[in-house]
């Protein structure tokens, strides 16, 4: 094996023959890899040997890197390959961020993209990232060094990601004279550890970035004692994992339903996983119905069949009704859809998780709001324990169970990264903040139905004659929510309205006696409100709730959970001064000694609705103003 | 079981990018550049929406100072594929005696380019605009997000870029932001070719080799491309066999010498050259450099 045939292009043959050429390129398939290791790794070596090998470099850059090496370099006179990817001083200086470089080269059989992550701080969060899209990962260790703590956070992390081809590129052999003794006693090592983390099966080759041993051609003369392939030839023989999901079922989550003219109505998407022809029958689900593939149509014509990785437009022969967020699957065996799950999360984002408040969740072209409870445990990622933990931190990796508020569609994220990957995002901020894995449908989803009766919501609000509404009143303690919401009661009630007043401290005297003032109890505080208010707006009352309710995004996940038109959100807006002038319960007093932890305004924040349907001001009005004005804006109550 | 080429999967990741923009976006926009990579997205859009038409229009900004040839074939292309086609441009460069032979490359950029640009995404209210960027031709482009954020004023924020996991796009704004969404980052500029010469995608002639008038200013060649070129004394333009790499304003543009007058002959050159594609431009410092970079750093 030792011919130092390159696996790179040949100029040979691009000179004499570039339609050959081209066409034999033109049949090249497509890895993605990621690199796992520190600088001092020779990561960074490596990716430029890569890149060099394959004439990504020009002349130019070529002339630019030997001078750099010359001047700055690390390696004497030779060529420093690090400054090929390292020479980002400048960039770091920008404050751009540093989290995922993605580079490319190519050789005879296949195309590369290299997701190369730097292994400082923030690494779980950029590592995760980058790992997402690879089919293999390449864990580098020193051979000097041996597996550290860090190679096996690197390990535990890609095996988490769920990557099933992992390369231990033992490196830097030219600095321990190619000793087979210890490269083995590394692999020893590794497979000890990997073993204990379940990762089933590595490719050990020992290398150096920086000499070319064992890169594009092995056994290199430095050692002949190893007979396994070289890096490359390693890297252009793995199975693709797009290759491995046409074997399972047929999965396609619905991107966008193409509607050019009342004629057509084709379903687009990317197919997640197995193969579809015409004819073939299918499921969509969560829907049920059942319906068989008319065409698979694209710009270059029909489809005798397509295949995981492709994007098409599928027409089936029935009318059915399909879109956006809905799967077309194999009809005879659509995957399960739930809406309570055991996930493991990884967190991203500088604020921490927030258990019980809603986040949306996108997975597939499915987009949903989600909850999730308090993690069972923490992971932590450097010796592998479970830690208790009551939420995750940036960078944080737990297991916690997740609702949403809707049945999803999903597999496990064993089985399939694209109906069992998830992302969360903020619904103020909009920022991606956490990323996940589902695992398991929690079985209490799947038996609870919702009981339907025979007296309807309607029927209730009918009998009563009005229409049932949730006033939610929120401002700064001492604002003077209670005063006014009991007063607009009093004037419900003359009106001959049925109507209930939820008040924060009576609430809390029963079912809320277990929650304290975190910022979790607080968002828990507020579902559960939220809930009691919704079963009585069920009951056909008018239901006003007096609570502080700091946090805009509670508040949002109530409004959700209403009908249209059946949150109004009420402003009680009494500036800070004043609320705490007032001070009519002494809370003020004692925050302000530091005997009241937590409290709205002084050491815990108070989010003003931006756009309250009806806003109070309790320094200009009177509470019976405040209390008309109310009134006047939710006519009709019928 | 069928293997995929990376091509394929390639175009297949663009298809999948372009849907989830107008899935989840109010009104997209492509910003058309005419040149390669324009071409290619436009190919790209015209597969992942068929068999309608892209549901989105061009924007072209037209700095004054475009190839003739490039112009010709934007209106052809428009008219061919019936495509809805915007033109951006500085209506005051006379006034304001901007042009590329006394103004200062920042400058000129500025109003020529980028400006016009951002007035028309806001005229017109676009909430996402597609752009050829990839991250293959640099260093810093190689972590640059697919889909990249913009306050109202159209400033990006780098230090808060979304993590991207999986081919899960996280498209939530804010009202008045807006969205830069790159459906070719993971495109090489050999890919592109492959891509041109495998589907027969119809490009600007003037990356084919043909006769055209030269002169020779600071170690470049600039094509006399109308008789606005301001020929310094001395300067006699001369019949040359030349082609561009990549296209900007023509008197800002470097020519290289050539032969390849087909697709195959172009892609030959470039695997066989011993410069990279910005060469020609690491030598312009300054006032020469090609537009098209600047293009992309005012744009992008």
């Amino acid at each position: 094996m030792n011919t130092q045939d390159s696996s790179f292009q040949t100029d040979a043959l691009i000179a004499e023959d570039i339609d050959a050429y081209l066409d034999q390129h033109q049949h090249k398939s497509l890895l993605r890899f990621i690199t796992c290791g520190s600088v001092d790794d020779g990561k960074s070596t490596l990716i430029g040997r890569l890149l060099y090998d394959s004439k990504m470099i020009f002349e130019d850059q070529l002339t630019a890197l030997e001078s750099d090496s010359k001047k700055v370099g690390t390696q004497g006179d030779e060529i420093d390959f690090a400054l090929l990817v390292d020479g980002l001083a400048a960039e770091r200086e920008q404050g751009i961020t540093i989290d995922v470089a993605y580079r490319f080269f190519t050789t005879e059989k296949r195309k590369f993209i290299v997701a190369d992550t730097p292994g400082h701080e923030q690494y779980t969060r950029n590592m995760v990232t980058g790992a997402s899209t690879a089919d293999l990962a390449v864990i580098l260790v020193d051979a000097r060094k041996g597996v550290l703590e860090q190679t096996r956070r690197h390990s535990f992390l890609v095996h988490l990601l769920g990557i099933k081809h992992l390369v231990l590129a033992v490196n830097k052999m030219d600095l321990v004279d190619y000793n087979q003794a210890r490269f083995e006693e590394i692999l020893a090592d590794y497979s000890q550890f990997a073993e204990q983390i379940g990762i089933e099966g590595f490719t050990a080759i020992p290398i150096s970035g920086f000499k070319g041993d064992n890169i594009t051609a092995a056994p290199s003369a430095n050692t002949p004692w190893y007979n396994g392939p070289s890096l490359i030839q390693h890297l252009e023989t793995v199975e693709l994992a797009n290759t491995a999901a046409q074997e399972r079922s047929f999965r396609m989550p619905v991107q966008w339903v193409n509607r050019p003219n009342l004629d057509f109505r084709g379903f687009t998407g990317l197919i997640a996983s197995g193969t579809i022809k015409p004819g073939d029958k299918v499921r969509i689900v969560p829907a049920g119905k059942t319906s068989t593939v008319k065409s698979i149509l694209t710009f270059d014509g029909e489809l005798d069949e397509a295949v995981a990785g492709q994007s098409v437009t599928i027409t089936l022969a029935d009318e059915v009704d399909c879109s956006r967020g809905d799967v077309i699957a194999a009809a005879d065996n659509p995957p399960e859809a739930s809406d309570q799950f055991e996930t493991t999360l990884v967190w991203m984002d500088e604020a921490a998780l927030k258990p019980g408040r809603a986040y949306w969740l996108k997975i597939g072209s499915q987009m949903v709001s989600a909850t999730i409870a308090e993690p069972k445990y923490e992971i932590c990622i450097n010796r592998f324990e479970h830690l208790a933990a009551k939420t995750l931190e940036l960078n944080g990796i737990g297991v916690a169970e997740l609702r949403t508020d809707r049945p999803i569609t999903f597999e496990s994220y064993e089985t399939s990264r694209a109906l069992g990957g998830f992302i969360l995002i903020d619904k103020f901020t909009n920022a991606t903040v956490g990323a996940g894995m589902l695992h398991f449908s929690l079985r209490r989803a799947q038996n609870v139905h919702w009981q339907p009766t025979t007296i309807t919501r309607d029927d209730h609000s009918g009998l009563k004659n009005q229409r049932p509404r949730v006033l939610w009143f929120t401002g700064l303690s001492g604002s003077g929510k209670s005063t006014i919401a009991n007063e607009v009661e009093k004037r419900l009630a003359l009106m001959n309205r049925h109507t209930f007043l939820l008040d924060g401290d009576n609430v809390r005297h029963g079912l809320n006696k277990d929650l304290g003032f975190t910022e979790a109890d607080r968002i828990e505080n507020i579902r559960r409100i939220g809930e009691v208010a919704k079963l009585m707006t069920d009951a056909g009352l008018i239901v006003m709730t007096a609570f502080i309710s700091p946090f805009r995004a509670e508040r949002q996940m109530v409004r959700e959970m209403m009908p249209e038109g059946e949150f109004i959100e009420i402003f009680v807006d009494t500036p800070l001064e004043v609320a705490e002038q007032r001070d009519v319960k002494g809370l003020y007093k004692k925050a302000r000694d530091g005997e009241l932890k937590n409290f709205t305004g002084i050491d815990s924040p108070y989010e003003a609705p931006e756009n309250p349907e009806i806003r109070v001001n309790t320094v200009e009005m009177t509470i019976e103003e405040a209390a008309d004005h109310i009134i006047a804006a939710i006519l009709p109550l019928k | 079981m069928k293997s995929l080429t990376h091509l394929e999967r390639l175009e297949a990741e663009s298809i999948h990018i372009f849907r989830e923009v107008v899935a989840e976006t109010e009104k997209p926009v492509m910003l058309y550049s005419v040149g390669k990579d324009s071409s290619v997205m436009l190919h790209l859009a015209r597969k992942a929406f068929y068999p309608a038409p892209p549901p989105f229009p061009m924007l072209h900004v037209a700095s004054g100072w475009d190839f003739q040839a490039l112009l010709d074939h934007r209106d052809k292309t428009v008219k061919e594929y019936d495509l809805d086609l915007i033109v951006a441009e500085n209506e005051h460069a006379e006034e304001q005696g901007i042009n590329p032979f006394d103004t200062g490359s920042a400058l000129y950029s500025q109003a020529q380019l980028t400006d016009p640009l951002k007035a028309a995404l806001t005229k017109h209210g676009f909430d996402a605009a597609f752009g050829g960027g990839r991250r293959d031709e640099e260093k810093a482009r190689a972590k640059e997000r697919v889909f990249s954020f913009r306050t109202a004023s159209h400033r990006w924020d780098p230090k808060n870029q979304r993590p991207e996991l999986w081919n899960l796009y996280n498209t939530k704004k804010a009202d008045d932001e807006s969205i830069r969404v790159f459906p070719i980052s993971n495109w090489t500029e050999l890919d592109i070719w492959q891509y041109i010469a495998l589907e027969k995608i119809d490009i600007v002639p003037l990356y084919m080799s043909q006769k055209r008038p030269t002169v020779e200013r600071d170690g470049m060649l600039l094509v006399v491309d109308d008789d606005r070129f301001r020929l310094e004394p001395g300067e006699e333009p001369v019949e040359r066999s030349v082609r561009f790499r990549t296209l900007g304003c023509y008197p800002l543009t470097g020519a290289t010498e050539s032969n390849a007058t087909d697709m195959n002959l172009i892609i030959q050159e470039m695997l066989l050259a011993t410069g990279s594609e910005r060469k020609g431009r690491a030598i312009d410092k300054g006032q020469s450099a090609s537009m098209e970079d600047k293009k992309q750093e005012g744009y992008f």
